[in-house]
């Protein structure tokens, strides 16, 4: 019992990583249907940067504020100047384009950064926190409690507000989001700064647990965008559900068969569920008349 | 109030309007009746912005609009509701409508809102279904009302009677015709020549990118060619 509870703690720390990842995922989709490859490399960043700013004597939290607006401001010139000229672009050049970022991100940071690993010490201190039987890292409360923020945030955001509504009108209709007075490009860089600043707060939360090193953006892209298919691109609950849910699967699939399996097993559970919903799991049918 | 004069635009190589000169006077209802092809929509997207100009001048009370993106004009007061309704169909009704009045955030959204529910109660009673599955006419309704929660004071309609049955033509061109009264000018773009002709005062009739005859509306409706051409009489 106290293993199946270790499991699942460990499960759904690595799944309120990949939730944060994922939600970055969900603004700019929402915005523009281009998934940005270029996210995890914004997790990369937040945690890369917090390490130098804390190194060069700031303190903590004001390190990791800084990465964020730094991270944010990235996110802005990526549009800027990668995805605004390309406008017009069908979406799938738009998504090579982020590929494309990304890597360039990547190797900018080895540049910079060096390519040992990072790291700064945790917010509340390293010493376990016993639940039931196992026990929980306090940065992972962090990790976690960030990632139901977050989605709170998002959640309010797009049903709530009038300029939540107005990116969700842009992604629909571009044309006819310019006919009721929304500046679309400003939408677009609102979106890509707030991606990217989830983005760099998910790097500076999990930097303490898993440490930062030019390289994890890859594969945090990649588990974000895998969670966000399997809750339903674009919807900030089946981010949330789908992030934690992959987080599980990889945990339990590790703790009973094999570590080396759980890549497999989490991808295996997903294309099955893709298989049957292939909208994901909260996403939408779309019923359209024309 | 809307002054075009020797307007050109072009898709790529292929120039679309070819010096379009078009005048619509404070509170008047204006028909521009063309066929398929004439560049009637085209003429109407260069007004509220979303297709580029190449050459002449748009003139909106008194401002030189040409230089002005499309999401600015809608707070000049010049409001469009586009050919093929381009709602929001991911988003409710009602979210639609605030979205229309997006550059107000005061009391009067609400009044507005429920005049528009006034205007089409079909609205009111789907006001939180999502857009996207409402009927062609109640998506024109939608559309139209969307645009005036804008607060334009000229309103671009775009084929408004398209694709609809007879009963919600005429359902509509009562609408527009009842804009007069709420002070709000309309450019009325349309194939249904005779229904537009009938509501508006002034008509332009346009062929292959060019305005081929004008007048008052009474007279176009009554016109030898215009009748062969357009009415089918």
């Amino acid at each position: 019992m106290p293993e199946l509870m270790q499991f699942l703690m460990s499960g759904v720390t690595v799944g309120a990583v990949y939730a944060l990842v994922a939600l970055g995922f969900t603004i700019i989709y929402n915005a523009s249907d281009v998934v940005n490859f270029a996210q995890g490399e914004f997790v990369m960043l937040g945690g890369m940067m917090t390490v130098f700013g804390y190194a060069a004597g700031l303190p903590l939290p004001v390190a990791a504020l800084v990465a964020i607006l730094a991270t944010a401001a990235i996110g802005v010139a990526l549009n800027k100047l990668a995805i605004e000229p390309a406008r017009g672009a069908p979406v799938v050049s738009l998504i090579i384009i982020t590929i494309g970022a990304s890597i360039f991100i990547r190797g900018v940071s080895q540049v910079v950064f060096g390519k040992q690993l990072h790291r700064f010490p945790a917010f509340s201190g390293d010493a376990p926190i016993p639940v039931l039987g196992a026990t929980i890292l306090p940065q992972s409360l962090w990790v976690i409690a960030g990632a139901l923020a977050i989605f709170v945030g998002l959640w309010l955001f797009f049903t709530r507000t009038l300029t939540g509504r107005a990116v969700l009108a842009t992604a629909n209709n571009r044309m006819a989001a310019q006919l009721v007075g929304i500046n679309t490009r400003y939408v677009m860089s609102l979106s890509f700064a707030l991606s990217a600043a989830i983005g760099a707060l998910a790097g500076v939360l999990v930097t303490p647990i898993t440490l930062v090193s030019y390289d994890i953006g890859i594969s945090l892209a990649l588990k974000g965008f895998a969670a966000a298919m399997l809750g339903g691109m674009g919807n900030p609950k089946g981010a949330l559900a789908g992030g934690l849910l992959l987080g599980l699967m990889e945990a339990l699939t590790a703790g009973y068969i094999s570590s080396q399996y759980k890549d497999a097993a989490a991808f295996v559970v997903i294309l099955g569920v893709l298989f049957f919903m292939p909208q994901g799991l909260f996403g939408t049918k779309t019923t359209e008349r024309v | 109030m809307l002054s075009v004069e020797g307007l050109r635009s072009r898709y790529g190589r292929i120039e679309a309007l070819h010096g379009i000169d078009v005048e619509v006077g404070s509170g008047e209802i204006v028909a521009v009746v063309g066929a398929n092809g004439a560049g009637k929509t085209t003429l109407l997207r260069c007004l509220s912005g979303v297709q580029p100009v190449s050459a002449g001048s748009i003139v909106f009370r008194g401002e030189q609009l040409t230089a002005v993106p499309a999401w600015r004009r809608v707070g000049r007061g010049l409001a469009q509701s586009p050919e093929g309704r381009q709602i929001f169909t991911n988003l409710t009704v009602e979210e639609n409508l605030r979205l229309g009045a997006f550059l107000f955030a005061d009391d009067k959204v609400g009044r507005d809102m429920d005049e528009a529910f006034a205007m089409f109660p079909v609205l009111r009673e789907k006001r939180n279904l999502p857009a996207g599955g409402l009927s062609g006419g109640q998506q024109q309704m939608l559309a139209i009302a969307r645009a005036l929660m804008g607060r334009p004071s000229c309103l671009l309609l775009d084929e408004p009677s398209m694709g609809l049955a007879p009963i919600l033509v005429a359902q509509i061109f009562e609408v527009v015709k009842g804009l007069r009264a709420l002070n709000v000018t309309v450019l009325l773009v349309e194939q249904n020549a005779f229904g537009a002709l009938s509501i508006a005062d002034r008509g332009y009739v346009m062929e292959t990118g060019r305005i081929t005859m004008s007048g008052p509306a009474a007279e176009l409706i009554v016109n030898e060619r215009v009748r062969e051409a357009y009415l089918g009489l």
